[in-house]
């Protein structure tokens, strides 16, 4: 559970409830962790609750009649509820996957097998619309539906401030548009992106909006009601949980006329030799026993999230965003890539620093003991907009604090003086 | 600082002078080899004159991975493919040792600068990026 300092948001004091933080790094270094964009570390909760289940109440969830499948079952679906309130929508919209990766990959594998008639059917002459920055995870699903089906990709442009060209709406989501994936907040730049104009747009056309969470959903309080988006995917990895555990959430009626993508266990109504009848949803897109453990410690996750308040973890990320951003003004040699503003912006920031390559840059922070994330960050076309090979990203959680940003500003000039003075 | 066996002097005196860097206009060979794990990538031209080996290359990438294929192009220009042969497989014999080996200077000559990187398993295949568009494009010369 979720230590008694965890109402406030002091960095120093969250961080005693991340065992991970009381190790050094390269000898004897403070662990500065700015990699939470690629993945959080996991508080004491969320291990207690993943190991316990293993402990205490392993068994196949949705079968045996016994009392540890009764215990498994409920632990599992109690999960589901967590993820349910977390998110604003209805537990039957809740499914487990093992990734963000395979909740998007369901989706484009599902929309894949509908069958001519179906609302999701796609054919030559169908659009699918997704951005620049989209991470490899909300493209490349895409690109391969567009080439399974004959339907077309296109895509939002970005600005030179790092966010979306909107100026031509009307003409990307045309009205052939069926599909409409984007992220919510980039893994690079940071940017938020709105999506009240686009979810209009794409309801307009009879278009369903799938929006990549990844980066928002464990840093700031989404509400699927509010955003009026039709699915929505995320990692509990990225949401101090477990690996090996994602959530597609989608509207109940569309998630009712979507094929599903998984066969086997689980998902099915009725099975004869020759033909075979689906269960209801969310189970029929749960083949296999599931990843019980990781569900049940992302329960616990987003409970100790929820307890620290979504809100202040939001505000918390943008003061450390905007001291990085003000230390980097001060360095002529530092390019910021992205929204320099405080406004519809996360806590990532994404940076070059002239001579010095990311990865080199990666390699001296990490021997003053900071973790960041160098290279095209899964997301290669934006990359190449911005026009470089790599960035370095620093990316900040509920666990950062004013000290981990002063040590980065502190690490950059440290190294710009080690590989210029040598 | 444990930095500097990483970040030796010939490392980034070859990052900051490239050797050989810039495409000749005509190759027997030409590879182009990316790191999908960073972005870095490097073009390298293969030419056998006389059966001597006439590398050039350009690229963009982190000091170790361009240092590495400048030091590769310089000891290996000039040299056979039969020659060439056993450099390579020392260098990345000394890539793949985790520090174990210290690799044979008679061999290596400057590429012994990079024993230091094979302690930094994220960084191997910055230091391989060269020498791996080397054998690809020795096996298909020798493939003609």
């Amino acid at each position: 559970m979720a230590s008694q300092i965890t109402m406030t948001l002091n960095g120093s004091l969250i961080r005693k409830d991340f065992p991970i933080f009381e190790r050094v790094i390269r000898g004897d270094m403070r662990l500065i962790y700015l990699d939470s964009g690629a993945t959080s570390q996991k508080p004491n909760s969320v291990i207690e609750a993943e190991a316990n289940f293993y402990r205490r109440n392993n068994a196949a969830v949705h079968r045996g009649a016994h009392q540890l499948a009764e215990e498994a079952t409920d632990a599992y679906e109690s999960a589901r509820f967590i993820v349910a309130d977390f998110l604003g929508g209805d537990v039957d919209e809740i499914i487990f996957t093992k990734s963000a990766t395979e909740s998007l990959n369901l989706l484009a594998y599902s929309f894949g097998n509908a069958d001519s008639g179906n609302r999701f059917h796609l054919k030559a002459g169908d659009r699918i619309v997704v951005s620049e920055m989209e991470h490899h995870a909300n493209l490349v699903p895409w690109q391969e539906l567009a080439k399974r089906t004959g339907a077309e990709l296109a895509w939002f442009s970005l600005n030179e401030f790092g966010r979306l060209d909107l100026s031509n709406i009307e003409s990307v989501i045309t009205v052939d548009t069926k599909v409409v994936a984007l992220t919510h907040q980039s893994n690079v730049l940071g940017t938020i992106n709105p999506l009240e104009a686009i979810v209009a747009r794409a309801h307009d056309v009879g278009a369903v909006v799938v929006l990549d969470a990844c980066q928002s959903v464990p840093h700031m309080k989404v509400d699927v009601e509010k955003l009026g988006v039709d699915f929505l995917a995320f990692s509990g990895h990225k949401s101090v949980g477990p690996t090996g555990v994602g959530v597609l959430w989608g509207r109940g009626e569309l998630l009712d006329e979507l094929p599903p993508f998984l066969f086997g266990g689980s998902m099915i109504e009725s099975v004869t030799m020759a033909h075979s009848t689906w269960a209801a949803v969310p189970r029929k897109f749960e083949a296999g026993v599931p990843n019980m453990a990781q569900v049940v410690g992302l329960g616990a996750a987003l409970n100790y999230l929820t307890t620290i308040g979504l809100d202040k973890i939001h505000d918390h990320e943008i003061a450390l965003t905007s001291r990085l951003l003000e230390g980097f003004e001060e360095n002529k040699d530092v390019q910021i890539f992205g929204p320099r503003g405080l406004d519809m912006r996360g806590g990532i920031v994404s940076f070059a620093v002239k001579d010095i390559h990311p990865h080199d840059m990666g390699q001296f922070l990490d021997s003053q003991g900071i973790a960041v994330r160098t290279g095209h960050h899964c997301a290669w076309p934006l990359t190449r907009k911005l026009g470089v090979n790599a960035t370095t990203r620093a990316s900040f959680y509920l666990y950062n604090d004013e000290t981990d940003v002063d040590a980065l500003i502190a690490g950059v000039a440290n190294a710009q003086e080690y590989f210029g003075s040598r | 600082m444990q930095l500097d066996s990483l970040y030796q002097e010939v490392i980034l005196d070859h990052y900051k002078r490239p050797e050989h860097k810039g495409l000749s206009e005509k190759s027997d060979v030409q590879v182009h080899h990316v790191n999908p794990n960073c972005g870095d990538e490097i073009t390298l031209n293969l030419s056998l004159r006389d059966h001597l080996i006439d590398i050039s290359w350009d690229g963009v990438g982190c000091s170790i991975s361009m240092a590495s294929a400048s030091v590769m192009s310089s000891l290996l220009s000039g040299k056979t493919l039969e020659e060439a042969g056993p450099i390579l497989d020392s260098f990345v014999s000394l890539m793949q040792s985790k520090g174990t080996q210290t690799g044979d200077e008679e061999v290596l000559e400057d590429a012994l600068a990079f024993s230091g990187v094979s302690k930094y398993p994220a960084r191997i295949k910055c230091a391989l990026l060269g020498w791996m568009a080397f054998k690809d494009a020795s096996v298909q010369i020798q493939g003609r």
